[in-house]
C-alpha cells in the first residue's frame, strides 16, 4: 500500500492549516485552517489504521470529526459575537489580553 | 468463691460511700452516717461470707494450704514492663478484712452517737469511710504498687482525721508530727519497693516472696531491699525510733483513734511485713535464730512504750503508748519466726484495744466531761458507768494476756514460738513486756474507775450506740482467743510463702502459757497492791536521785522528741533556711535575671536581624522579584492570537524534531 501518499497528502494539508492560522486575518478562515489541520490528522490516522489493518484508526477519526464539529460550532459563535460587538472579525485587532 | 472472686467489692463499697456522703451527705436526714453505716455493714457482711467461704475451701493434702484466689488486670504498660493491679485473697487477706470491716462498722456506729452535734459530722463520716476503703484496697492488694497505694492513702485519712479539729493547734501540728513521721519511713518504704522490683523483675508480692525464698536475688539485695522496705513497718507501725507520733495522735476524736490508731491502720507496717514474709525471713536468717532487726526493733518498741505508759495522766495516752507496745510485739513476733501468732496478736489486739479505746471514749463522753486526764476528772466510775466499767476491765484483762481472753492465746504464741526458736532473750523480753502490760492497766483501771470521783461533771452512762460496740467487742475480746485452740487460725491463715519457708509452727504449750499467765499475775498483783491496798514505796521521786531522773527521762518521753524537733529539725532547719535564702538570692535569682537578660537580648537580636532583616528581606523580595519578573513577562503577553500560536507550532516543531533526532 502507497502509505507515504496519504501521509504526504496529510502533511501538506497540515501545513495550509498552520499557514491559514498564522497568516489569516479573517475569523473565519483562521477557523476553517484550524478544519484543515484537524482533517490532515484524520487522514494520518485511517492512513496508519488500514496499513495496520485495524479499525482503530477509523475510530480515533470519528472521534476528531465530532469534536471538530463541536469546536468549530463554540468557534463560530464566537467569532459572530465579536463581529457584533465590534464590527470586525479581524483576529488581529482582538488583543485585549495585551499584557 | 464468688464471694471470694469479688472481694475487690469490699473496698469498693466504702469508696463509693466515701463520694455519697461527699456529695450529698449534708443533705440526708442523718448527715450521711446512715449511708456510712449502711456500706460498712454491706462490706461486713461480705467480708463475713469472704472468711466462711475461705474457711471452706479444699485444702491440698501434702501442703495443708488453700489456693489463693488472684484475679486482676494489667494497669499500664510501661515499655515492655507490665504494671498490674488486683486482688489477692488468702487466709490473711480475709482475716485483715474482716477485722477492718467489723471493727470500722462498730465504730461508725459509735460515731453516730459520740460526734453527734460535731461541726463537721458529715465530713468526718467521709473521711471514715475514705479510710476504709483504703486499708481494705491495701488489703487486697497483690502487688507493692497498689499495696503502696493504699499505703499512702491510709496516711492521708489518718493525718485528716487526727486533725478534724484542726481549729485548734495541737491537733493541727498533731496531724502534721503524724504525717510527717510516717513520710519518713514512707521515704524508705518505696525505695524497698524499687529495689525489690528490680531485684525480682515484678511487683507481684508473691513472686517477690518466691524469688527471695528460692535465692534469685543476691543476699545482700535482699538484705538493703528488706531493710529498706522494713523502714515503713516502723514509721507506720510507730516502731522506735519512729514511735513518737502516735501518742500525739491522740488528739483525734477518738473514735478514730480506735479504728486507725489501735485497731487498723497501724498493723498496716505489720501486715506489710506478714505478707511479704518470703522477703524478710530470707534476708534476716530468720529461720537460723539469729538477732536480727525485726526482732531488735519490736523488742526495744515494747519495753520503752510500756515503761511509758507508767506515767501518762491522759487515759488515752496510756492506751496509745500500750498499742506501740503491742505493735512491738507483733513486729517482735514476725521478727522471731512467730508469724502466725503474730497475726493472731493483731487479729485478737484488734477487737481489744478497739474496745478500750472506745471505752475511753465513752468515759469521756459521758463521765469526765470531754476530758481525758485520769488523775483530775476521774476516778469511781465504776458505779456511774457499770457498762463501761464491765467492758473496760475485760478489754484490760484481755491485754493483761491472763486466760482465757483473747489476749492471752495470742501472747502465749508468740512467746512460746520464740523460745523455741531459739530468741530466748526475746522471751524475756516479752515476758518482761507482759508484766509491764498488766501493771498498767490496772493503774489504769484503778485511777479510771475506782477511789473518789475527782472530776467535776455528772456522770452517767453513755448511750446504747455507744455501749452496744462496747458490749458486741468486749464479747470478741474474750472468745476470738479460741480459734487458736488445735491450731485452727494457724490452718486458716496460713500461705504458700510460710510453707514454702518452713516457719515452724507450735501449739499450745502449757510451760508458756504458765510464764505468760504468771507473769500478767505479777503485774496485776504488784499494780493492785501498790494502788488499791496502799502498799508500796511513796514518793519516791521525791527521796531519790535516781528515780526522779528516771522519771524525768520518761515524762520527757526519753527526749525523742526534743532529739527530733529540736535537735535534727532545728539543726538542719536554721542552716537550710540560710543556706535555701542564700541559694535563692544568688543562684536563683541570678539565673532568673540571667535568663531574663538573656531573653531580651535574644529578643533583640531576633526583632532587629532576624524579624527586620532575613524574614522581612524574605517577604519583600519575594514580592519584587515576583514584580519585576512580571514586568518582564508580561511584554511577552502581546495578546495577538497568532503570535501565540506560532509560538506554538514553532515548539511543538521543535519537539518533533527532537523526538526525531534523539529517539
Amino acid at each position: 500500500m502507497m502509505l507515504n501518499y496519504f501521509l504526504l497528502l496529510g502533511a501538506l494539508l497540515f501545513c495550509m492549516g498552520v499557514y491559514g492560522v498564522l497568516a489569516r486575518r479573517n475569523g473565519v478562515l483562521v477557523l476553517m485552517a484550524v478544519e484543515l489541520i484537524l482533517n490532515s490528522v484524520n487522514i494520518n490516522l485511517i492512513a496508519f489504521g488500514a496499513f495496520n489493518h485495524t479499525v482503530a484508526g477509523q475510530v480515533f477519526a470519528l472521534f476528531v470529526i465530532a469534536i471538530a464539529a463541536a469546536e468549530v460550532g463554540v468557534g463560530l459563535a464566537i467569532v459572530l459575537l465579536i463581529y457584533r460587538n465590534r464590527r470586525s472579525i479581524d483576529v488581529t485587532e482582538i488583543d485585549l489580553m495585551k499584557g | 468463691m464468688t464471694l471470694l472472686r469479688n472481694a475487690w467489692l469490699i473496698p469498693a463499697i466504702p469508696a463509693a460511700s466515701f463520694a455519697v456522703i461527699l456529695l450529698f451527705g449534708k443533705r440526708l436526714p442523718r448527715q450521711g452516717s446512715e449511708v456510712g453505716i449502711l456500706s460498712l455493714l454491706v462490706s461486713w457482711l461480705l467480708a463475713t461470707g469472704c472468711a466462711i467461704q475461705w474457711i471452706r475451701l479444699p485444702v491440698d493434702h501434702e501442703s495443708h494450704l488453700r489456693e489463693p484466689v488472684e484475679r486482676g488486670f494489667t494497669w499500664f504498660h510501661n515499655g515492655m514492663v507490665q504494671i498490674g493491679a488486683g486482688i489477692h485473697i488468702d487466709g490473711l487477706t480475709v482475716m485483715m478484712l474482716f477485722v477492718v470491716t467489723f471493727i470500722s462498722l462498730l465504730v461508725h456506729i459509735y460515731s453516730s452517737a459520740y460526734m453527734k452535734d460535731d461541726r463537721r459530722f458529715t465530713h468526718f463520716y467521709a473521711a471514715l469511710s475514705l479510710f476504709t476503703a483504703s486499708m481494705l484496697l491495701l488489703v487486697v492488694a497483690d502487688n507493692l504498687l497498689l499495696l503502696l497505694v493504699g499505703w499512702e492513702l491510709v496516711g492521708l485519712c489518718s493525718f485528716m482525721l487526727i486533725g478534724h479539729w484542726w481549729e485548734e493547734k495541737d491537733n493541727s501540728n498533731a496531724a502534721l508530727k503524724a504525717f510527717f513521721t510516717t513520710r519518713t519511713g514512707d521515704a524508705g518504704f518505696m525505695i524497698g519497693i524499687i529495689i525489690l522490683f528490680f531485684a525480682a523483675d515484678t511487683f507481684n508480692i508473691a513472686a517477690i516472696n518466691h524469688a527471695a525464698l528460692e535465692g534469685h536475688i543476691g543476699h545482700t539485695m535482699l538484705l538493703v531491699g528488706a531493710i529498706t522496705l522494713f523502714m515503713g513497718p516502723i514509721g507506720k507501725s510507730a516502731q522506735f525510733p519512729l514511735h513518737t507520733w502516735l501518742p500525739d495522735a491522740m488528739a483525734g476524736p477518738t473514735p478514730v483513734s480506735a479504728l486507725i490508731h489501735a485497731a487498723t491502720m497501724v498493723v498496716a507496717g505489720v501486715y506489710v511485713v506478714a505478707r511479704c514474709y518470703g522477703v524478710f525471713w530470707a534476708a534476716f536468717n530468720i529461720g537460723d535464730g539469729g538477732i536480727n532487726l525485726i526482732a531488735i526493733i519490736g523488742g526495744i518498741t515494747i519495753l520503752i512504750a510500756a515503761m511509758l505508759a507508767f506515767v501518762q495522766d491522759d487515759i488515752k495516752k496510756v492506751l496509745a503508748y500500750s498499742t506501740v507496745s503491742q505493735l512491738g510485739y507483733m513486729i517482735m513476733g514476725l521478727g522471731v519466726g512467730a508469724w502466725t501468732g503474730a497475726i493472731f496478736h493483731l487479729f485478737t489486739h484488734a477487737f481489744f484495744k478497739a474496745n478500750l479505746f472506745l471505752g475511753a471514749g465513752s468515759v469521756s463522753h459521758s463521765g469526765s466531761h470531754h476530758s481525758f486526764d485520769m488523775k483530775k476528772d476521774m476516778g469511781g466510775l465504776k458505779k456511774h458507768m457499770p457498762t463501761t466499767y464491765r467492758t473496760f476491765l475485760i478489754g484490760s484483762i484481755a491485754l493483761a494476756g491472763l486466760p482465757p481472753l483473747a489476749g492471752f492465746w495470742s501472747k502465749d504464741e508468740i512467746l512460746n514460738a520464740a523460745g523455741k526458736n531459739g530468741f530466748t532473750v526475746f522471751m524475756w523480753v516479752g515476758l518482761i513486756g507482759a508484766v509491764m502490760t498488766a501493771a498498767y492497766m490496772t493503774r489504769c483501771v484503778y485511777l479510771t474507775f475506782f477511789g473518789e470521783y475527782r472530776g467535776h461533771g455528772h456522770p452517767h452512762e453513755s448511750p446504747p450506740a455507744i455501749t452496744g460496740p462496747l458490749v458486741v467487742l468486749s464479747f470478741f475480746s474474750i472468745v476470738a482467743g479460741f480459734l487458736a485452740v488445735g491450731q485452727r487460725f494457724g490452718g486458716w491463715t496460713l500461705n504458700e510463702a510460710i510453707e514454702h519457708a518452713h516457719v515452724p509452727e507450735y501449739g499450745f504449750n502449757v510451760t508458756a502459757a504458765t510464764m505468760g499467765t504468771v507473769a500478767g499475775l505479777v503485774g496485776i498483783l504488784l499494780a493492785g497492791a501498790y494502788y488499791f491496798r496502799n502498799l508500796g514505796p511513796r514518793g519516791l521521786t521525791d527521796r531519790s536521785g535516781l528515780a526522779r531522773g528516771g522519771y524525768q527521762l520518761l515524762a520527757n518521753r526519753y527526749y525523742l522528741d526534743h532529739l527530733y524537733t529540736g535537735v535534727i529539725v532545728g539543726g538542719i532547719k536554721g542552716p537550710l533556711a540560710r543556706a535555701a535564702y542564700w541559694f535563692n538570692q544568688n543562684v536563683l535569682d541570678g539565673v532568673v535575671h540571667g535568663a531574663a537578660a538573656g531573653a531580651r537580648g535574644a529578643a533583640a537580636f531576633t526583632y532587629d536581624v532576624i524579624d527586620q532583616k532575613v524574614v522581612d528581606g524574605l517577604v519583600n523580595g519575594a514580592g519584587v522579584s515576583a514584580e519585576e519578573g512580571g514586568g518582564w513577562l508580561r511584554t511577552i503577553q502581546t495578546g495577538r492570537v497568532q503570535q501565540y500560536a506560532a509560538v506554538l507550532f514553532a515548539a511543538t516543531a521543535m519537539f518533533a524534531i527532537a523526538l526525531i533526532v534523539w529517539a
